[in-house]
């Protein structure tokens, strides 16, 4: 790779790490409901929603009333989001007149985008009608990101109060994390992606007549062009800056409509880790622990550098299919690639999608080398808390984080303690909760899947690649990453359901376990540090908690990668 | 739980009307005050006529044309259909596929000599790729040349005059506009026509 294919990494990491400070700080205010500044101006518009929801924000309540709340906001989420797409044909705001879709389809992408999976099985710009898009997936796009950060603004609540039952008010966390976090940061992106190009109209598809008609399936000259259009920027802003990932296009941020240039392109792919970087510092200052928040900000970062070093330099080879006696031998691997991001630009996407719970993509995953492949697929099932989603992949590495506490209490005989709380049975029964349910999905569905007909039938790819199409789409679907090695054909009755099982219990198992964290923690007492508390912070922290996230991650997945991208890599290199 | 239900229900509607028909409406309204030619898809006229997005890319089959990346859809570069080959990285068939797009090249223009670029035998990911290297586009520039009985060196200009840099020197890669390269090369020969 070039000098400024490298120089574009780092300017990534420097730049991410940049705008984390402030942004944690903005966060961690908006949370305690403190004035953020925004509320000048949209505080008339928060307390509007709140009265039109009928809901009181200063009514906090414990773990379990808040765990309702959520799981309700969802069921109705995902009752609402499958009746718009049942109902799309008979709706305004479908001006290519799209037809219904089909129940198995709609149930998938109800569950995926109110679980902020946005696993997609269809084509969006030949399937949702421009008012599904908007009523139904921007919607969910927002709301689930905010449900997100809700679940970890109580579990820091849980860390900050002593001897409390009540861990906030879930109303109001949405509304806060929608209101002041989300809707601005989207809006601002929205009109600088129009600048670069992506459309953002209510317009239909134009049609355009092409310079050199080239023969369709029956032969004849096809001399029109349909350029696809809708609210597209709108939408792709919140689905990066949400670690939503649910392209408007089915190309998703490869689309050039999507993703039109180099910049537009840094931009979306810096909005991936933002927040969930942010989040780190935000969750420090609200936990009265600054130096904790930038440990675990620094232990992410310490996964994710060495690994986008690998998928780059993966990716800067040609790989068996491209080794012919007229191509150059040191060609990159640009299948699935576009030219205008090239080997840095892409290898960067792979490597953030997955590392967050992203799951847009701006090049193919399934025509990756084995080992970029292979590393994708490793930094979902390591839980999604390298960065992770937004909330969802900071409470995943709290989480880590009281294991790695434990586990150094196991060693010196001590009960373990974090943040001022001292950990016991409860919270490390909650802890392995968290660890072990996308673990159940992953392993349990890839299983079935290549043991049915029905599972293998979806396969595109031969040999163990088939199986890493299959093995990538239930680490996808049961850590709520939603990208895919899109030639599996995923959208047939048997996908839709168990993927949709995979999402609903990856999402939901963690979530209700970190909301019973909170709710058990906030009742404890705070124990002053003693000599023998292992600090949560500083290098040799750093260096535990990264160790547990690897052997969990590598012990619990080796197996099943052994058969996918190990074995294809051993044979494309003999 | 009806209670919980009802406020549910009702902050859902509220958040709907915000982020689902208020937000993308007023992005709309802004993006089209703002940026109105890019916010309606950065169509491209010729002649009353409407040839194209910029961002799209088109199919080239004509030698007289720069060629783009080879395409994934029928028709080729289907706007309606955008995505990859997805084909892996070992797939006998993915081998095939750049075998039969090499020769197809070699074919095309026997006297060229260096090896095929490889963006020029590799599929994009999104199938509408509306960019090649300037390494693709500079290896057919004596094809195009010929078939249109113009100078290389006036081809190598139009090439040079649709070539983009790294934003800031940096980010992405140098890249040539195909379609953008394709209406000047008309628009030459028009021109070398009527001198």
């Amino acid at each position: 790779m070039t000098a400024a294919g490298w120089a574009e990494l780092a300017l990534f990491v420097a730049a991410l790490l940049a705008a984390a400070r402030p942004l944690g700080a903005y966060l961690a205010r908006v949370y305690e409901g403190r004035p953020c500044g925004l509320d000048r101006v949209l505080g008339p518009v928060e307390r509007a929603l709140y009265r039109a929801a009928g809901v009181d924000p200063a009514k906090e309540t414990g773990w379990k009333a808040y765990a309702r709340a959520f799981l309700a906001f969802n069921a109705v989420g995902f009752v609402v989001v499958y009746a718009l797409q049942r109902a799309q044909a008979l709706l305004p705001g479908n001006p290519d007149a799209l037809p219904a879709v089909a129940p198995h389809t709609a149930f998938n992408t109800a569950i995926s985008f109110v679980t902020n999976t946005n696993w997609q099985s269809y084509a969006g710009e030949s399937t949702m009608s421009y008012a599904t898009q908007m009523l139904a997936l921007t919607v969910q796009n927002f709301v689930s990101a905010a449900s997100g950060l809700a679940v970890l603004a109580a579990l820091a609540r849980g860390f900050s109060r002593r001897e409390a039952d009540a861990v906030g008010s879930f109303w109001a966390d949405v509304v806060r994390g929608t209101l002041y976090v989300l809707l601005p940061l989207s809006f601002v992106l929205a009109l600088v992606l129009v600048g670069e190009g992506v459309p953002q109209t209510l317009e239909g598809a134009a049609k355009v007549e092409v310079l050199d008609p080239a023969p369709g399936a029956d032969g004849t000259p096809v001399r029109e062009q349909t350029v696809a259009r809708g609210p597209v920027a709108s939408q792709v802003s919140i689905k990066q800056l949400g670690t939503n990932g649910g392209g408007f296009f089915n190309a998703n941020s490869a689309h050039p409509l999507e993703n039109p240039t180099p910049l537009s392109g840094f931009l979306q792919c810096l909005a991936i880790l933002l927040l969930p970087a942010a989040l780190c510092l935000g969750f420090g200052r609200m936990v009265g622990g600054k130096k904790e928040g930038l440990a675990l900000l620094l232990a992410m970062v310490v996964l994710f550098v060495p690994l986008l070093a690998v998928v780059a330099a993966a990716e800067d080879r040609p790989t068996p299919a491209l080794r012919h006696p007229d191509v150059a031998a040191d060609a990159a691997n640009l299948e699935g690639k576009e030219v205008r991001f090239g080997v840095a630009g892409s290898a960067l996407w792979v490597t953030a999608t997955t590392a967050a719970s992203n799951g847009s993509v701006n090049s193919m995953h399934d025509s990756l080398s084995p080992v970029a492949g292979g590393v994708a697929m490793a930094l979902i099932q390591l839980g999604e808390v390298v960065f992770g989603g937004v909330g969802s992949g900071l409470y995943g590495m709290v989480v880590f984080a009281l294991v790695a506490v434990f586990v150094a209490g196991l060693m010196v005989g001590r009960t373990p303690e974090y943040l001022g709380k001292k950990i016991e049975a409860f919270e490390m029964k909650m802890a392995s909760l968290v660890v072990l349910s996308p673990v159940a999905t992953v392993l349990l569905g890839t299983a079935v899947a290549v043991s049915c007909e029905a599972g293998r039938a979806g396969v595109l790819n031969p040999g163990p690649h088939g199986f890493s199409e299959v093995l990538y789409a239930f680490s996808s679907a049961g850590n709520n990453n939603g990208s895919a090695f899109a030639g599996l054909s995923a959208g047939t009755p048997f996908y839709d359901v168990a993927l949709g099982v995979a999402m609903w219990v990856g999402r939901y198992v963690p979530a209700l376990a970190a909301l019973a964290l909170a709710g058990s923690l906030a009742r404890k007492k705070r124990v002053p540090a003693g000599p023998g508390t292992l600090a949560g912070h500083g290098p040799l922290f750093v260096a535990l908690l990264c160790a547990v996230v690897v052997l969990v991650g590598a012990l619990t997945f080796f197996p099943a990668l052994a058969l996918g991208p190990v074995v294809e890599q051993l044979l494309a290199s003999r | 739980m009806r209670s919980t239900l009802l406020p549910a229900l009702r902050l859902l509607a509220v958040l709907t009307l915000l982020t689902g028909v208020v937000y993308p409406l007023a992005t709309t309204g802004a993006a089209s005050l703002l940026f109105p030619r890019r916010a309606h898809g950065s169509l491209v006229a010729r002649d009353g006529h409407v040839v194209g997005s910029e961002l799209v890319g088109q199919a080239f089959r004509d030698p007289r044309y720069l060629w783009g990346r080879p395409a994934t859809s029928t028709p080729p570069y289907d706007g309606r259909a955008s995505g990859g080959s997805n084909l892996g990285p070992s797939n006998p068939a993915l081998a095939v596929a750049v075998a039969a797009r090499v020769a197809a090249l070699r074919a095309a223009d026997p006297d060229a000599t260096g090896p095929v670029p490889v963006d020029l035998v590799t599929a994009s990911a999104s199938g509408l790729d509306p960019h090649v290297s300037p390494e693709a586009a500079r290896y057919q520039a004596a094809r195009i040349a010929r078939a249109r009985g113009m100078p290389v060196a006036q081809v190598l200009s139009v090439i040079d005059a649709h070539t983009a840099p790294r934003t800031f020197g940096l980010l992405g890669e140098p890249r040539v506009h195909v379609l953008g390269v394709n209406l000047a090369l008309d628009a030459a020969a028009r021109d070398n026509r009527t001198r």
